[in-house]
């Protein structure tokens, strides 16, 4: 008996249908970016189902307020356009919410009759339903290209373009794009760059809008959040620091390119190397010297690895998840002396193939791993079927699979719709680093425990 | 601070004062106070367009059609044709749990998308569809697939009926296609209306079989989250009902191929099946009655309805038993748990049934209702079936399609004469009868259909209820106000809430909400307490 009783490890090449994707689509990335600016209204320029689907997948996952507007397509919008709806849901939303920014976001929808944002929003602002002082921000995010990750990255540099200025007058700041990741994961990428004094301007920054506390008041707009303000100064910083290649590069580019701010892409600071990388460009973009605080953090990291190696050594993962998130996980899992044995994506791009190729070049095994549309948690569990593994890293619908085939799941990435944690406790930086391995020891001793013999069952470990 | 209004006419007028005038005057049409028992009911606007820009609690047509109708089904493999994203939202996200015992088959923990790309929208997805249809095949060869339209299909006009045929022919399977772009209609129910249309069409009555059973019915609209229809199931039989299909909890596509034989149409969710409920008395001459399972008295009514349609005396001395008996362990909780909820007051804006269904259970615990609306619904559900023939058919809902149904040739069996059915709607039994919402719950009780964030932000400042019910869109934000949320879409993860042991659920996870203690401890002792001593001892 089992939950995804249909799956075989009888491998049949697909080519158009997608099962159990370990993807979605793109607005729902640019909701989440969009929140990530303070007194900002996300809104979905398509049918009400998209806005309705992606508030409850991020209410879900993070347990806290998301509003958002829809532009309610018909069937007459569909065939005449939707641009007297926007202008309508545009005047609603600066009467009746109130926000300073409006960031809206296109669907398959309004992609396909071709709606020009750029176009209805100018009306908008000829009609004067946009107040003074007020914005209006806007992305492209088609869901039939690219996936959450992608529209991600669109709203950021949407949110750029919005309002990123260049003064001439250097500010001194780096600036921190931050990839799809946690709320805590951007308290903790800002809280790294604090203890090294280098002031910062971090977009988005979803720390203190989707891991609130509980006040007894509702806000619409939690005082967080990279200010517009703040945001036009990025064009004057020093240089831009985009952490995960998919979800950051466009707006790393564009700040380079628009406002000749030197930009570094690099990966997710998840597990100890890449947070080392990330801290040594930070030291060496500010100048600046690691304050012992941090190399006392990092020494736990290798303190806590050298205690446990033993456990972590040889045992084969399997993972599903965004493409910056997975490879980062990768280069941990291996400096673990773990086998990152299955990997898949649903997000394609032609670097995670090359990067993958490089991190596993001496890892002694034949691991596999696929991007892109049928690299899906259905392939995952056919090549588990087939040869099983120690750990599973991924979402939620991972459960099914570990249920299925008795493996521990460590849960990280979109959505965790089961657990909480997420929001509160970072996985990225040192103190990230040492909580996945808590996360990863607890699955593998739980395991041991389980199913040791009773002549073996042993005290400590 | 402001006064607080006292009647329901002035509190509306709060609630509209800031929209801009021309939404202003379209919400005021969706709102109007309750109405006392045998008063006339005033005419409610609903199931009309959402205004955009109100942020709504509404979803879409595939929402309804291939999240609520089709996707309880366990059996069939529901392929979503479509950018990624809607198979992606409406996977495992409803809670329609099922049994499919040890070795059935079960598709439910599965999406399947054609997940189309722009290459599709540009040149067509017929041809992806049709490979991904032969590769479901291939992979689970499943009994029947449906196949839904999201958004953009319809725009670029993939036939994916015609698909269907096709594959169909070379399979030899069901396969059957739902054209439920999200822009159709103004919400899920016309998705509902499109699922039901399609059932009907390529499924109900595709298999005569005998089916055992004195007392044969169907429910229609349950969907069996957190439990529901099992709870359903374990009364049923019990009293000596067979259950032939559910539409659609815990269900199988080999059940709607032998639902005419069922005697009776019981409806739960009236909104989302009452038009299967219609064809199928049309073309198998099934009568239909509405009935409820949520709330103890209400589930009681009903199965004395039920058992008195099949007037057999021994039925309905079992089904009084299973009453009596299931009642008395009903009231010993009830009677534990009411001195701690009397009083307290409820508002329930959700759905298209529930935001009625729910009342009978507040008013168990002598709770009161100050509020409700559906989300969906349209005015037969407000105002009762009887406004049916005077509701103006709009532009949106024109474009979903009315099957034109006849009586089946050989199928269709009248199961009473006329006389039968006159003497016993005289009963009680109200064949075909839907009161609807408003009638009764009082002047003082708001109705608002299709609320809105601003109205129910504005709501809550105004009544403070001790409890809210909605869905996982409006929890944290109604919660952050230190008022607990109830979902009735999920039900918070617990359930099941109907039937007996469904009530008893129910007054316990209510008794814990009304009564917690939580929202004490928002303030920290430094945050109520006077100001820091701010003297300092001198050495």
């Amino acid at each position: 008996m089992a939950l995804l009783r249909h799956t075989t490890g009888e491998i049949k090449e697909r080519k158009a249908l997608t099962v159990n994707p370990a993807k979605t689509c793109q607005p729902v990335g640019a909701m989440y970016a969009a929140l990530g600016v303070k007194g900002c209204f996300p809104h979905s320029h398509g049918s009400q189902g998209c806005c309705a689907y992606h508030r409850s997948a991020l209410t879900r996952h993070y347990k806290e307020p998301v509003v958002a507007g829809t532009s309610s397509f018909t069937e007459g919008s569909s065939v005449f356009g939707g641009q007297s709806n926007l202008i309508t849901a545009i005047d609603n939303i600066f009467t009746l919410y109130d926000p300073e920014v409006i960031a809206i976001h296109t669907t398959c929808l309004s992609e396909t009759i071709g709606d020009d944002l750029m176009q209805i929003s100018q009306k908008a602002k000829d009609d004067g339903k946009v107040p003074a002082g007020k914005h209006i921000v806007y992305a492209s995010t088609p869901s039939y290209v690219g996936t959450h990750v992608t529209g991600y990255a669109n709203m950021v540099k949407g949110i750029l373009k919005g309002f990123v200025k260049k003064t001439g007058t250097p500010n001194g700041k780096i600036n921190i794009i931050p990839g799809f990741c946690e709320p805590s994961d951007m308290a903790e990428m800002r809280r790294l760059a604090d203890m090294m004094g280098i002031d910062i301007t971090m977009v988005p920054d979803t720390n203190g809008v989707l891991n609130g506390p509980m006040t007894g008041h509702y806000e619409m707009y939690p005082n967080a959040g990279a200010t517009p303000a703040e945001i036009a100064g990025m064009g004057d910083a020093k240089a831009t620091i985009g952490l995960g290649r998919w979800a950051t590069a466009d707006g790393v580019n564009f700040l380079d390119a628009e406002f000749k701010v030197p930009g570094h892409v690099m990966s997710l600071p998840i597990g100890l190397k890449a947070t080392d990388r990330y801290v040594d460009l930070l030291r060496k973009l500010s100048g600046k010297t690691v304050p012992d605080a941090i190399n006392f953090e990092r020494g736990q990291v290798v303190d806590l690895l050298s205690d446990y190696s033993q456990y972590f050594y040889g045992k084969k993962v399997a993972m599903a998840g965004d493409p910056d998130q997975v490879l980062a996980l990768v280069e941990f899992c291996i400096t673990l002396g773990m086998i990152p044995a299955y990997t898949v994506t649903g997000t394609a791009g032609k670097y995670f193939d090359e990067r993958m190729t490089e991190l596993l070049k001496d890892v002694p095994y034949d691991c596999k791993f696929k991007c892109g549309g049928e690299a899906d948690m259905y392939l995952l569990h056919q090549w588990i079927k087939n040869d099983p593994v120690d750990l599973l890293i991924g979402n939620t619908y991972l459960k099914y699979v570990a249920r299925d085939e008795d493996i521990p799941l460590v849960r990280h990435g979109f959505p965790i719709l089961d657990r909480v944690g997420h929001q509160y406790f970072p996985s990225v930086g040192y103190s990230g680093a040492m909580r996945l391995m808590e996360k990863f020891l607890e699955a593998l001793l739980d395991r041991l425990d389980r199913d040791a013999p009773e002549t073996r069952f042993e005290l400590q470990l | 601070m402001s006064t607080k209004p006292t009647n329901v006419e002035e509190i509306k007028k709060e609630l509209i004062a800031k929209m801009p005038t021309k939404v202003a005057r379209k919400r005021a049409k969706s709102i109007l106070p309750g109405t006392e028992v045998g008063e006339a009911i005033p005419e409610i606007q609903s199931n009309v367009r959402t205004i955009p820009g109100i942020i709504t609690q509404r979803g879409c047509t595939y929402a309804g059609c291939k999240g609520v109708v089709l996707g309880p089904s366990r059996d069939i493999v529901n392929l979503t044709h479509g950018p990624i994203g809607c198979g992606f939202y409406s996977w495992l996200t409803r809670r329609n749990q099922t049994d499919a015992g040890p070795d059935g088959e079960n598709f439910i923990p599965y999406a399947f998308s054609t997940d189309m790309t722009e290459h599709d929208i540009v040149f067509g997805g017929e041809k992806k569809l049709r490979a991904a249809i032969q590769e479901a095949y291939d992979n689970f060869h499943p009994k029947a697939i449906s196949i839904f339209s999201t958004c953009p299909v319809g725009l670029i006009g993939d036939d994916i009926h015609a698909v269907a045929r096709t594959m169909q022919e070379e399979l030899g399977i069901t396969i059957f296609a739902n054209s439920c772009e999200g822009y159709k209609g103004v919400s899920q129910s016309a998705g509902h209306h499109i699922a039901n249309n399609q059932i009907m069409k390529h499924v109900i009555g595709t298999k005569d079989v005998a089916v055992e059973g004195k007392f044969k019915v169907n429910m229609l609209g349950e969907y069996n989250i957190g439990g529901d229809a099992f709870e359903i199931e374990r009364i049923l039989e019990k009293c000596g009902f067979t259950l032939v299909a559910t539409f659609s909890g815990n269900s199988t596509v080999e059940d709607f191929r032998i639902a005419h034989a069922a005697d009776l149409n019981t409806v739960m969710c009236h909104r989302s099946l009452n038009y299967v409920a219609e064809m199928m008395e049309t073309k198998y001459g099934i009568p239909w009655i509405k009935v409820n399972f949520i709330g103890a008295e209400a589930s009681a009514k009903s199965l004395r309805r039920m058992a008195a349609y099949f007037e057999d005396q021994e039925l309905i001395d079992r089904t009084e038993a299973v009453i009596a008996e299931e009642l008395e362990k009903v009231k010993t909780v009830v009677d534990e748990i009411k001195p701690r909820t009397d009083g307290k007051t409820a508002m329930l804006f959700v759905g298209g049934s529930r935001a009625h269904h729910y009342q009978e259970l507040f008013k168990e615990l002598g709770m009161k209702i100050l509020g409700a609306g559906y989300e969906f619904a349209h005015r037969d559900d407000y105002e009762g079936r009887h406004v049916l023939p005077t509701i103006k058919v709009d532009a949106d809902s024109r474009n979903i399609e009315e099957l034109e149904i006849h009586p089946d040739p050989e199928r269709f069996k009248p199961r009473k004469t006329e006389e039968e059915l006159a003497r016993l709607n005289e009963k009680g039994l109200d064949f075909k009868g839907y009161e609807g919402m408003i009638g009764g719950m009082g002047k003082d009780a708001m109705v608002i259909d299709d609320i809105n964030h601003y109205e129910t932000e504005k709501l809550l400042e105004i009544y403070k209820p001790d409890i809210f019910c909605a869905g996982i869109k409006e929890k944290y934000i109604v919660q952050k106000m230190g008022i607990p949320l109830k979902q009735l879409h999920n039900y918070d993860m617990g359930g099941p809430y109907a039937g007996f042991n469904g009530a008893i659920n129910w007054y316990r996870d209510i008794d814990r909400m009304v009564n917690t203690k939580v929202w004490n401890l928002i303030k920290a002792p430094w945050q109520t307490d006077g100001p820091e001593l701010e003297a300092t001892y001198v050495a």
